[in-house]
């Protein structure tokens, strides 16, 4: 018998009039059945935090969870296939508190389905609705920002005003990925280091973004086998253990365009990653022989060093200068060249790469490794792992 | 079989333009007073003879940047041209103009000096087709990189200096282009729904709103049906004032999208009621913007269903208007 048998129970329900024609957007609707389980369980808003719902719903768990007032999220899953979702929701939320990610987690599904897109109809008639994930970029397609680089640009910016912090700051993120590429045989940029001036004298893409501050785009493939602890000894390498692992979604966040938080010179949904893998592991950035960041764009791994610990805030300029992040240094960074260096793989070829240091396979293998930590895309809501050889 | 066009053009490589023309006048002090006085010279080697002999000279020297000046050929002759029967210059002219090519603006100028020039200099100036390009795309319009060297000599033909001409001869684009001027793209659409039309459709009207929970009076921003400090889903809107602060900027200059002058400043400013939004900065230079520098609301209406408000610099009356 499973140990998820028993563990857990729905203990509210809530929903909406059902009607031909609700007039309200999608969102409403999610959001006012959401408040009504939450109140009919005997809970406050604040104590949620895992969501549930299906790929086909329009309003991403973010729109949920901002409109709502259920601030942090450590937990937020979507399942797939249509209809045939239903029963998976609860399945994932039961996982998820069985195994400790969230403690308290709601399902939902919410659409205009008769009024708006009725699936019955095909693809016909469009009618004039849309969806919050879209509406969400009527505060900025409008205005020209439009791209991933832009929308770092101006989290960095402000991140410069605020610490002191310089476009040379960012290019050595580069300068060192680039680096370790060079001596990585399957990274593209193998044999093609670069200088700092060559990053300061690269054009502009995004004011304060060079070119060489964002990654190259990449076709290719990643898969990762996952077993049970019990199952990995008796297969023939050796196993890279999970020993932390983590969602997090910020308070008022949005995608790549959390600008509307009190401040913006941090990613705080990746603070919330690493206190979690810190309080699973019980290890601390101090415990980490390496580090995988996700790098898409430069200025994000300054604010991930000081959200996972590394450093403390603004002092991220200081500590890459420091010489930390070198193959010799105390946490040395991206091995693989990184998504800049290596390749753009979503951040799956940094997991890949993990694995291979803590078996000591690393072609820019810097010592023994026991433990090294991986992130995920920044800026979005996100997540992390800690791998180790325990 | 008559040459084509191409021909015809290259044909003119390595041949002179303008034959040795002696200037109208010898290098003389006057003159050099003129130029010095006019351009505010410090260097007191041009005028004063004790300084130039405690650097060395025999005597004043001209300026480097006068030797173009000596050979010009004056007023009268600028602004009534005599056309030579036998005028290099002005076929070469001619047959650009009939490839299209009639409209020009100057690129590069390179100078190379030999010598200093002294008072009774007598100077005289050739001029020789160095490289005509293919024809390329330009932002002017289609043209033609033409390279000249200009070679200045002395009465015994000792050169004084040579100097690299490079001109764009192009075709302009009003011409290239006969049909009517296409429209400008219209800029993104906002994906209205249930939610934000009350937003575009306030700006519509020229008037910045704010939603405003009717429950406990906060203030948000990007808008939502829900008040997600006290669960209320009544709320209205608030005007705002117009004055905001600059928070953060992108200077964009890659992708382009048509609808959009670059580099664009695209900004997030903290309006004065505390929300922030996303907006473009307008008559403020990308390197004028300054994290913090007050702002004031403007109206830009993009097109026929598209009203956004963009923000320039508050001016110093601001709080009185
Ligand atoms: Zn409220």
């Amino acid at each position: 018998m499973s140990s998820l048998s028993g563990a857990t129970a729905i203990v509210g329900i809530g929903a909406t009039e059902f009607s031909k024609e609700s007039g309200r957007s999608e969102l409403q609707l999610g959001c006012e059945a959401v408040t009504a389980a939450i109140a009919d369980a005997g809970l406050e808003p604040g104590d949620v935090d895992g969501l549930v719902t299906f790929t086909a719903e329009s309003s991403s768990e973010i729109h949920i969870a901002r409109n709502v007032g259920i601030g942090d999220l450590t937990f937020f899953s979507r399942v797939g296939y249509g209809g045939g979702a239903a029963a998976g929701t609860v399945a994932h939320a039961a996982a998820a508190i069985h195994a400790g990610l969230a403690d308290v987690v709601v399902c939902w599904r919410s659409f205009n389905e008769r009024s708006g897109e009725r699936y019955g109809l095909g693809q016909a008639n469009r009618p004039m609705d849309t969806n919050a994930d879209r509406a969400a970029y009527s505060w900025m397609t409008p205005f020209g920002l439009s791209t991933p680089a832009q929308w770092v640009a101006m989290f960095a910016q402000r991140y410069m005003h605020e610490y002191g912090a310089t476009s040379e700051d960012f290019g050595r993120i580069s300068v060192i990925d680039r680096a370790r590429a060079a001596t990585n045989p399957k990274a593209h940029f193998y044999g093609r280091p670069i200088t700092l001036e060559e990053h300061q004298a690269s054009r502009w893409i995004a004011e304060p973004l060079h070119l060489l501050d964002c990654c190259q785009e990449t076709d290719g493939g990643q898969a990762l086998v996952l077993v049970s602890a019990e199952r990995a000894k008796d297969l023939p390498q050796k196993p890279a253990y999970v020993v932390g692992a983590a969602q997090g979604s910020g308070e008022d966040q949005h995608m790549m365009t959390s600008y509307y938080r009190p401040d913006i010179s941090g990613i705080p949904e990746m603070g919330l990653v690493g206190r979690q893998l810190w309080e699973q592991s019980g290890l601390s950035a101090a415990d980490m022989d390496a580090a995988i960041l996700y790098d898409h764009f430069t200025p994000f791994v300054l604010a991930q060093l000081e959200e996972l610990g590394f450093c403390g805030r603004g002092e991220a300029s200081d500590f890459i200068r420091s010489g930390a992040l070198e193959l010799d240094g105390a946490v040395p960074l991206n091995t693989h060249g990184g998504q800049l260096g290596e390749a753009y793989l979503h951040g799956m070829n940094g997991i890949a790469e993990a694995v291979r240091l803590v078996r000591g396979t690393s072609v820019n293998q810097p010592k023994a490794v026991d433990n090294v930590v991986v992130t995920a895309g920044t800026g979005v809501p996100t997540s992390g792992v800690v791998l180790g050889a325990r | 079989m008559s040459a084509t066009y191409e021909e015809r053009l290259n044909a003119w490589v390595g041949k002179q333009l303008v034959r040795p023309t002696p200037a109208a006048d010898p290098v003389n002090v006057p003159m050099i007073r003129h130029w010095v006085e006019a351009l505010d010279v410090a260097n007191p080697v041009h005028l004063d003879v004790e300084a130039a002999h405690a650097t060395g000279r025999g005597d004043v020297v001209a300026p480097a940047s006068m030797i173009q000046a000596w050979i010009m050929r004056g007023y009268a002759k600028t602004v009534r041209p005599q056309a030579g029967a036998d005028d290099p210059y002005a076929e070469f002219i001619a047959l650009l103009n009939e490839g299209g090519y009639t409209s020009v603006v100057a690129t590069d100028s390179d100078f190379e000096f030999m010598r200093e020039l002294v008072p009774g200099d007598h100077v005289s100036a050739d001029e020789s087709v160095e490289s005509i390009s293919p024809e390329k795309t330009t932002g002017l319009g289609a043209g033609r990189f033409v390279t000249t060297v200009k070679t200045y000599r002395d009465a015994s033909g000792e050169v004084l200096a040579t100097q690299k001409w490079r001109t764009l001869r192009f075709k302009p684009k009003a011409a290239a282009q006969a049909e009517p001027e296409k429209p400008q793209a219209l800029r993104p659409r906002a994906a209205i729904n249930l939610d934000n039309q009350f937003w575009f459709e306030a700006a519509k009207e020229h008037r910045l709103v704010i939603q405003r929970c009717t429950a406990c009076q906060t203030l948000r921003h990007p808008v939502g049906p829900q008040c997600p400090h006290c669960q209320s889903f009544d709320w209205d809107t608030v005007e705002a004032s117009g004055r905001a602060t600059l928070y953060s900027f992108t200077v964009a200059h890659h992708p382009r999208h048509p609808a959009f002058d670059y580099p664009l400043v695209i900004a997030v400013v903290e309006l004065e009621e505390g929300t922030r939004l996303i907006t473009n900065l307008v008559g403020i230079a990308p390197e004028d913007a300054v994290i913090g520098m007050p702002l004031e609301l403007e109206w830009l209406d993009a097109d026929a269903d598209l009203t956004l408000p963009v923000f320039r610099a508050a001016s110093a009356a601001g709080e009185e208007n």
